[in-house]
């Protein structure tokens, strides 16, 4: 019961997807409902809290003002595939810092900001203090005062707080 | 780098273990209440109430109903034919006797009292086809005039609910003496006199609420799957307010992505789920979207404050007076008009007052309704306090560290047992120290030389200093004391610990976690206990069926009764081992010791067994001691004989744009103290995130509402949370004194931020106008409030 339905594939962690979505269908609904994939998040309904940050070819991203179809061609890397994408055999880097720092309490925003950290000192490597928190100035954590959080991500770009 | 020591690793009491929480949270294997789905479920879509006051004249859901995708729509007329509920939302705390509770019905079928309140529902296939559906159900209102502030609803002309002659709720106070009162302010050499706004705040979890209902028709059971922090108290209300019976319901909260209070009520939405889907037969779910959550789910803070403060000439306190007049909103939700009493008792924070006189009303607006957020009534008590003791320490002419020394708590030195003059034991304070530390952490002296040189200078940021000495009230609760209070629940917390076949342990866990790491936590106290590996013990917790009793997590209670009993739990099962040991050495359970997670007689090491091996033997059963049931497994409920309370010293600096307006959080430091601390990783953790979010009312959120009462910033692109943009890094430190109430000396650290923070800010804030002779300011201190506020001062000292 899909009306006007388009045919789209979406390269997502590797494997590819072919799906039938509304063309307004946005890709974080396709991602969480038509895939299964969730642990991408929705926090907001005005592209302000960052839950939904993916990947996309390499670049974080809001899933949710992105469509489904523009995704096509893409490929997207989601919390689920972050991992496979470093070399160690069990969490990336990243992931492997917010568990130590303690980086996370209820972990709601943690894969966006995980995603939205990994492409931060991606595109800035040099990063301080300063620069990772005005990197991430599109995502909220309710939990954590982002102490935690700055420190991880100094962490793993080499300048331990 | 601390987090590799061994210590972080080992895992007991103490230690900073690393949260077990941790791999499902960042990877996407935990599940949310949205992440889960049911066969055959069925979208609600909530058609809510765009006016704050009004009569229902007519709905049309025909367009709707014959949309693609809709099963059906419901009115609330319609609903309430269908009897699916035998009882209105439940209030649990009707403060006094002749208190105004009017019925608040799952879905309105005459009137509506707030924007967001419930008219009618969508039932459909598909999240999207429900959203799309309610845009199409057309309702005709007749509106009546709103009351849109606590100002108006004091005025009683319009009222908020048309049946009932004034807005007033109800009038509370604790009042031991009010003409010695009276006479103290009287008699004062000093008196601060003022008044302050706790404006309202969006709670703002960052995972919106949701709920989905799965039947099983056959067998009459139904699972309700909710973002709930109360998952035992929901089970009991929504049994009470459907009529189903309990026992056929089960309530789960799956990961939940933060409460901080807006996830404590029992809302429409969790009722509509467990009674539509009862009577159709099939799932029911709904999820909330960020704009729906101003009218969905309740508010918090909400009052106006009057305080009189009054001190003698070297500013020692000799009375305090306080007046509230608190903003219930629309209607009495589970725990509405009980908030501001949470922190009635603290008014008078970490001072000795001889003289205490505290006075509540509760007022109806056509707002959505206030409850609990972070705190609930205390962070609005200590920054009342600290607020006013700032201003009488300019009026005496000392430093505001100074007022503050001359009046703690037997003279800022170690007590246990003090008696409050509102009729409570503080049960351990040493006020003192927390103080000096954080004067020195933050270099307060240096800071104040930069300061002087800036004012010097003419410079366009100026600095601002802000202390705050809070104590805070946790541990909810003594049943008893919660009986006196009106309050239709008790405080105690359920725990059983077993120790299976294998020799790995199982807690179960009645306080239930949303981000606080309580596998963790309750791990090391399972390991410090039994002398085992946290690695061995899992804790199950979040689901009535694997945990039947229980009553949640809120102010800040979990460590300080639910781990309390799990620790006792956890002696119950080491003393029934003890029994078996001795039985296989053939001793006296006397003369058996437990070290290390082992049995010995003493003198005999040689003799030794673990209590892990003992699962097995109390498993097979073939031979314990006479009379003895089989099994290793205990549970207690533990009722705390008090409350804790917990205190701590904030300092706040701030920078000012005097230009602009614009404030800047440039340093905060917390030394606070919660009593022994099991995981001092996670109550750095607490604290850095109540701080944070206690800032955020001081400098950037508030909820708009216009004068028809519709809220005008209801998604996040206007209603400012923070970011790390705009926030400092925080430096925390501790003391400890541990709390008397409880055998591990725990005391609570889920609020201590938050109700630390406000007050430090806005003090700082102050601090740094104050040569503009600036004396208050409202939150949030917004760029455009701090122009304003400066220009007003230079305008009237010109
Ligand atoms: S859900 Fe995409 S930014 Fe909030
Ligand atoms: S950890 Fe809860 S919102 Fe960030």
């Amino acid at each position: 019961m899909v009306a006007n339905a388009v045919q789209i594939r979406l390269s997502v962690n590797g494997e590819s997807h072919d799906l039938e979505v509304e063309p307004r269908t946005l890709l974080v609904y396709a991602l969480r409902d038509d895939i299964g994939l969730t642990g991408t998040n929705i926090g907001c309904d005005s592209s302000s809290c960052g839950a939904c940050t993916v990947l996309v070819d390499g670049r974080s991203v809001k899933s949710c003002t992105m469509l489904a179809v523009q995704a096509e061609g893409a490929e997207i890397t989601t919390i689920e595939g972050l991992a496979a994408t470093s070399d160690g055999d069990g969490l990336h880097p990243m992931q492997q810092a917010f568990h130590e720092y303690h980086g996370l309490q209820c972990g709601y925003c943690t894969p966006g900001m995980i995603l939205a950290s990994v492409s931060l000192i991606d595109e800035y490597p040099d990063l301080d203090e300063s620069g990772v928190r005005e990197g991430l100035e599109g995502n909220l954590c309710r939990c954590t005062g982002y102490n935690n959080i700055v420190k991880a991500v100094l962490q793993v770009a080499g300048k331990e707080a | 780098m601390a987090v590799t020591d061994d210590t972080t690793r080992a895992g007991g009491i103490g230690a900073r273990m690393l949260r077990k929480e941790d791999g499902k949270l960042v990877t996407g294997e935990a599940e949310f209440v949205d992440d889960i789905h049911a066969p055959g479920e069925l979208w609600m879509g909530m058609v809510r109430s765009t006016v704050a006051h009004a009569r229902i004249a007519a709905i049309d859901t025909s367009g709707a109903a014959s949309m693609p995708g809709v099963q059906s729509v419901l009115t609330g007329a319609q609903l309430a034919d269908m009897e699916l509920w035998v009882a209105p939302l439940p209030c649990a705390w009707p403060v006094t006797d002749d208190m105004v509770n009017p019925p608040h019905w799952p879905v309105a079928t005459d009137m509506v009292h707030h924007v967001g309140e419930l008219v009618a529902v969508v039932l459909a296939e598909s999240r999207f086809a429900a959203a799309d559906a309610i845009e199409h159900v057309i309702v005709e209102y007749e509106s009546q005039p709103p009351v849109a502030t606590v100002e108006q609803a004091m005025a009683d002309v319009d009222h908020a609910h048309l049946e009932h002659s004034t807005n007033k709720a109800y009038t509370w106070a604790i009042d031991p003496d009010p003409d010695g009162t009276q006479a103290a302010i009287a008699a004062a050499a000093h008196v601060v006199s003022a008044r302050f706004v706790q404006q309202r705040l969006i709670p703002v979890a960052i995972e919106p609420r949701g709920v989905l209902a799965v039947p099983s028709p056959m067998g009459g059971d139904i699972t309700l799957y909710s973002t709930t922090q109360v998952p035992h108290v929901l089970r009991v209300m929504v049994a009470a307010t459907t009529g189903l019976p309990e026992q056929k319901l089960r309530v789960i909260a799956p990961a939940v992505g933060g409460g901080f209070g807006a996830k404590l009520n029992v809302n429409p939405d969790e009722i509509l789920a467990v009674a539509l889907s009862h009577r159709l037969g099939r799932a029911v779910r709904w999820t909330e979207t960020r704009s729906e959550a101003a009218g969905s789910t309740h508010q918090g803070r909400g009052q106006i404050q009057h305080v009189e403060l009054a001190s003698d000439a070297d500013g020692k306190l000799t009375a305090i007076r306080v007046k509230i007049d608190a903003d219930m909103g629309a209607y009495m939700t589970l725990l509405t008009p009980g908030v501001p009493l949470l922190g009635s008792f603290l008014y008078h924070g970490v001072y000795d007052t001889p003289k205490f006189s505290f006075t509540c009303e509760g007022w109806f607006t056509n707002r959505t309704p206030t409850d609990a957020y972070r705190g609930a009534g205390r962070p609005e008590a200590s920054y009342a306090i600290e607020r006013a003791m700032d201003m009488l320490a300019y009026e005496v002419g000392i430093g505001t560290d100074e007022i503050r020394r001359r009046n703690y708590i037997n003279g800022g030195e170690p007590f246990e047992m003090w008696e409050n003059p509102a009729g409570l034991s503080f049960d351990s304070g040493h006020y003192g120290p927390t103080l000096d530390r954080a004067l020195e952490l933050a270099d307060v002296a240096g800071l104040r030389a930069e300061q002087q040189r800036r004012r010097e200078t003419g410079a366009i940021r100026q600095l601002g200093i802000g202390l705050c000495t809070y104590v805070e009230i946790c541990g909810l609760a003594p049943s008893r004391a919660l009986g006196g209070l009106n309050y239709g629940a008790g405080g105690w917390e359920h725990a059983t610990v077993r120790i299976l076949p294998t020799g790995k342990v199982e807690v179960v866990s009645g306080s239930t976690p949303h981000g606080q790491g309580h596998e963790t936590s309750w791990s090391q106290i399972i390991a410090t206990k039994m002398g085992i590996s946290p690695d061995d013990v899992t804790v199950l917790h979040s689901d009535t069926a694997l945990s039947p009793l229980g009553l949640d997590t809120y102010g800040s209670r979990s460590l300080s009764v639910g781990g309390v009993a799990i620790a006792m739990a956890a002696d119950k099962v080491i003393e029934k081992a003890r029994k078996i040991a001795a039985h296989q050495f053939e001793a006296a359970p006397e003369d058996v010791e437990f070290v290390d997670g082992s049995f010995s007689v003493a003198g005999t090491p040689s003799k030794s067994v673990h209590i892990q091996e003992l699962g097995f033997a109390a498993f097979t059963a073939h031979d314990l001691p006479d009379g003895m049931e089989p099994n290793l497994q205990e549970q207690v409920s533990f009722d705390p004989p008090n409350f804790a309370f917990p205190f701590g010293t904030h300092v706040a600096v701030v920078e000012i744009d005097e230009d602009t307006g614009g404030v800047e959080l440039i340093g905060y430091y917390a030394v606070d103290d919660c009593g022994n601390q099991v995981n001092p990783l996670i109550v750095e953790g607490q604290i850095h995130g109540g701080v944070v979010q206690g800032a955020a009312q001081a400098l950037y959120e508030v909820a708009v509402y216009d004068d028809d009462a519709n809220i005008i910033n209801p998604s996040l692109m206007n209603y400012l949370v923070p970011s790390a943009a705009e926030m400092p890094s925080i430096v925390t430190d501790s003391t400890c004194t541990p709390s008397t109430t409880n055998p591990l000396g725990v005391k609570g650290v889920g609020e201590a931020g938050t109700i630390g923070s406000a007050a430090a800010v806005i003090n700082a804030v102050v601090d740094a106008l104050r040569p503009h002779g600036v004396t208050d300011i409202e939150m949030p201190a917004s760029p455009m409030r701090v122009r304003r506020t400066i220009e007003q001062a230079d305008g009237g000292a010109s």
